[in-house]
């Protein structure tokens, strides 16, 4: 099912050299994740080894071998938002969503990941759902923003 | 729009562009970066756009989504053209108002900065002492240009340092330059820009490449967000003199992927000046080609370092080379390559244009021109400020930032994130520029500046650091890898109260060895958050080590919460709030905190009301018993009727 996309994907960069990044971050985008087929077929296509693809696939954190779930949640764990709390909100939020960050719910609703600085370092503690942004979060507020994505 | 092929026609399409535009007319400003969006800008910028075209006043109104403003504490920002009247915490409410008020030429007193001291509202964005003591010239436009057009950028004389450095200037007129402006890197090291440019220019090799590293990963600072989503155009002008300057035929912005909105504008403005000319074949009718293209950082830390960048560009995993051949001479597939930082590259079009002498004017000695920090952490007003190398460091946390939150006191401030360090109290009155915070054992780093308070412990601080490098080491050398792992699980146990006697010299040890043999920066200088917490806090490690007392009362493993029974008031508002429903109590009975259920998550300290503050973090001693249940009803004196 997914061929006909990755092939499209990779027909958009061509052969271009050092394309390789570029377009593991446009599968994620596209899949949430980076199928194993992606892998084979970016191999295949550009003749890059699957090995090679892999190290690349495993050492960038925005590239996920898992598929990860409808809302991403990322809590910030940057030094400014540290110093104002940004561990306790993450506390919350694994409480409230009963798994641990990385991982995603068993219902794959919420993938949860803490994260080292979104760069809004001024309105931290701070965390990311999906494209929404909320500044000065705090571990009483977090209940409230998850209920709009339940 | 048709290529332009001259400087002349530049001039001529600024012309036309200002002959349109009318000084004196209604401009509206809302600062729409990722920080304005996180509180609604956009939302609210649709708002405008809605009531604008509602009344009917398109004409008559200069609607303008512009960057960031700096003042990230009080977005969304408005700001009202001509006058610069300043509004702060826009809400969507507001609208209305504000455009009637404009229109009229009325002000809503309400949305005014008030002076935390005086009490009296301030009109002018320039008189906010939060900008009043900065000097902005990097960031000095941002509030009149749209960063998705290219025609504010121009009207404000965009691109004029191009032409004159393209047309009145050989490329070594524009190396030297930027060598007598002393321009040092902003990214980090403060190394001479023109020392890198030279060793690409004169390296063997074709074709040479000029780079932009926007891999942002400090924890804490954004200031090169602020920039490449408010101005990318400056930064795309300095990038493209640069290239002209060394001979580079092909350039990159190497964006992280956790800056969308950068990496979206960067996009456009890179479109924008392929279709005016600025960019491609023949740049402005002169013989010079240049083309750019945008790699985005798909989440390593270590990617920002020079040659682990540029492994990335090449498609590889982002890890770093022994640097024996500088990647100026051999870097993007072994040819010449310059890397700078954002605001290095956005500096260049000023000093062409304005010349080194007046940009050796500002800054100290050895540090010229101003420098962007982002001011966060516990500190009053927090936002990017720009001002001049040299400024004390308590000018800019007291006049800038407005001092510490709560009124508490200022404990640290940490500037050059993980490969920085720790400055104290006692060094606040030194100056900011790259030499004198190396004296004192930190760095300037891309400039994130964390202030902390009393609340914040330094040991939790050096082992959130350390955590964090050791996530984000490649791994590709020992010492760095196993170093970092190690420290970690010290600095893991001494937080935890597990900490043993020799800890600290180990740490130092570890430091040691780190710092000289690891490869890269990141290795090198990962000491540096450990070592300048041990300089001057040393005591706070001793008491965690040998009182299992954490001095600050932050280290979860070593605190408790306790409600005092002589000030609690059996309000409930803890009792509700309470996450793992650990606080026995009713209405007018004093609460008691189960410290078995207790999950140290800090609700019940935050949302207590402060007349009471009857929650109390304690460290280093046992938690008093409850009181037994009978005495536990609070009786309040009745008041007495009056007769």
């Amino acid at each position: 099912m997914y061929e006909d996309r990755i092939d499209q994907i990779i027909d958009k960069h061509g052969a271009e050299k050092g394309v390789l990044i570029q377009l593991l971050l446009d599968i994620q985008h596209e899949f949430n994740w980076i199928p194993k087929e992606a892998i084979k077929r970016i191999s295949e296509r550009l003749k890059i080894p699957y090995s090679q693809i892999f190290r690349v696939a495993t050492f960038y954190t925005a590239l996920s071998l898992k598929p990860i779930g409808r809302h991403l949640i990322q809590v910030c764990l940057g030094t400014a938002c540290h110093v104002r709390g940004g561990a306790k909100v993450l506390d919350t939020v694994e409480d409230a969503l009963k798994i641990k960050a990385g991982n995603t719910t068993p219902d794959t609703k919420f993938t949860l990941s803490g994260v080292n600085c979104l760069g809004c370092c001024a309105q931290g503690p701070m965390m990311v759902i999906d494209d929404d942004y909320y500044g000065g979060v705090t571990p009483t507020a977090v209940k409230k923003i998850l209920e709009k994505y339940k | 729009m048709p290529r332009l092929n001259s400087p002349k026609k530049l001039e001529e399409l600024r012309k036309t562009i200002l002959s349109k535009r009318n000084k004196n007319k209604l401009g509206i400003s809302i600062s729409s970066g990722t920080c304005g969006r996180a509180y609604g800008s956009d939302k609210i910028a649709a708002e405008f756009r809605r009531e604008i075209k509602k009344r009917g006043l398109k004409e008559k109104i200069d609607f303008r989504e512009v960057g960031c403003l700096g003042f990230c504490e009080r977005e969304p920002l408005v700001i009202i053209f001509p006058e610069r009247i300043c509004y702060l915490n826009v809400k969507m409410e507001d609208v209305p108002e504000i455009v009637d008020t404009a229109v009229k030429g009325e002000i809503v007193d309400r949305l005014l900065y008030t002076d935390p001291v005086s009490g009296e509202k301030i009109l002018h964005d320039e008189n906010i002492p939060f900008y009043k003591y900065q000097k902005k010239i990097v960031f000095g436009n941002i509030n009149s240009i749209d960063p998705k057009n290219i025609e504010d950028y121009i009207a404000l004389g965009g691109y004029s340092a191009l032409a004159k450095a393209l047309f009145e200037m050989t490329p070594d007129d524009v190396l030297d330059e930027v060598k007598k402006a002393k321009l040092r890197g902003r990214g980090g090291g403060g190394f001479p820009t023109s020392v890198k440019w030279e060793s690409t220019k004169n390296a063997p090799g074709e074709p040479k490449y000029v780079i932009v590293n926007c891999d942002e990963g400090d924890p804490g600072a954004y200031m090169n967000r602020g920039l490449m989503e408010g101005n990318p155009h400056s930064v795309l002008e300095g990038l493209i003199i640069g290239a002209y300057a060394i001979g580079a035929s092909e350039g990159f912005f190497y964006i992280r992927q956790e800056y969308p909105l950068a990496v979206e504008n960067t996009k456009l403005a890179i479109k924008q000046a392929e279709e005016y000319g600025f960019l491609g074949k023949r740049i402005l009718g002169s013989s010079f080609n240049f083309k750019v293209k945008i790699h985005e950082g798909a989440g390593a830390f270590v990617s920002g370092e020079s040659s682990a960048l540029m492994n990335a560009i090449e498609g590889k995993v982002g890890e770093p080379r022994p640097k024996y051949v500088h990647t100026s001479e051999s870097g993007v597939w072994g040819k010449p390559s310059t890397l700078n930082n954002v605001e290095t590259w956005a500096n260049i079009p000023l000093i062409i244009n304005k010349g080194a002498e007046w940009f050796t004017s500002i800054g100290t000695e050895g540090s010229k021109g101003t420098k962007i920090f982002s001011l966060v952490g516990k500190v009053n007003n927090t936002g990017l400020v720009e001002v001049p190398l040299g400024m004390s460091l308590r000018d800019i946390i007291y006049k800038i930032g407005g001092g510490i939150r709560k009124g508490k006191k200022f404990k640290a401030v940490q500037t050059g994130g993980p490969s920085g360090g720790i400055i104290p109290a006692e060094h606040l009155d030194s100056p900011v520029d790259f030499d004198e915070l190396k004296k004192l054992g930190s760095i300037m780093g891309s400039g994130g500046m964390i202030v902390m308070d009393e609340d914040s412990c330094m040991v939790d601080i050096a082992r959130y650091f350390v955590n964090f490098l050791c996530d984000e080491s490649c791994g590709k050398c020992v010492p760095c890898r196993e170093g970092l792992k190690q420290a970690s699980i010290i600095l893991d146990n001494i937080v935890a109260g597990k900490g043993k006697a020799d800890d600290i010299k180990k740490l130092v040890d570890i430091a040691e060895v780190t710092s000289i043999a690891s490869l890269c920066a990141l290795g090198k200088t990962s000491a540096n958050p450990v070592l300048t917490t041990l300089r001057y806090f040393e005591d706070e490690y001793e008491a965690h080590i040998n009182e299992k007392r954490c001095p600050a009362l932050v280290c979860k493993d070593l605190i408790s919460y306790y409600i005092d029974p002589e000030k609690c008031q059996g309000c409930m508002i803890c009792h509700r709030n309470c996450p793992v429903d650990a606080i026995i109590g009713e209405k007018m009975k004093i609460h008691v905190i189960d410290q078995s259920k207790c999950i140290k998550c800090g609700t019940c300290y935050d949302v207590c009301p402060p007349n009471f503050s009857a929650v109390k973090k304690i460290s280093g001693e046992p938690v008093p018993p409850p009181i037994p249940e009978e005495e536990r009803l609070i009786r309040r004196p009745r008041k007495e009727k009056r007769d």
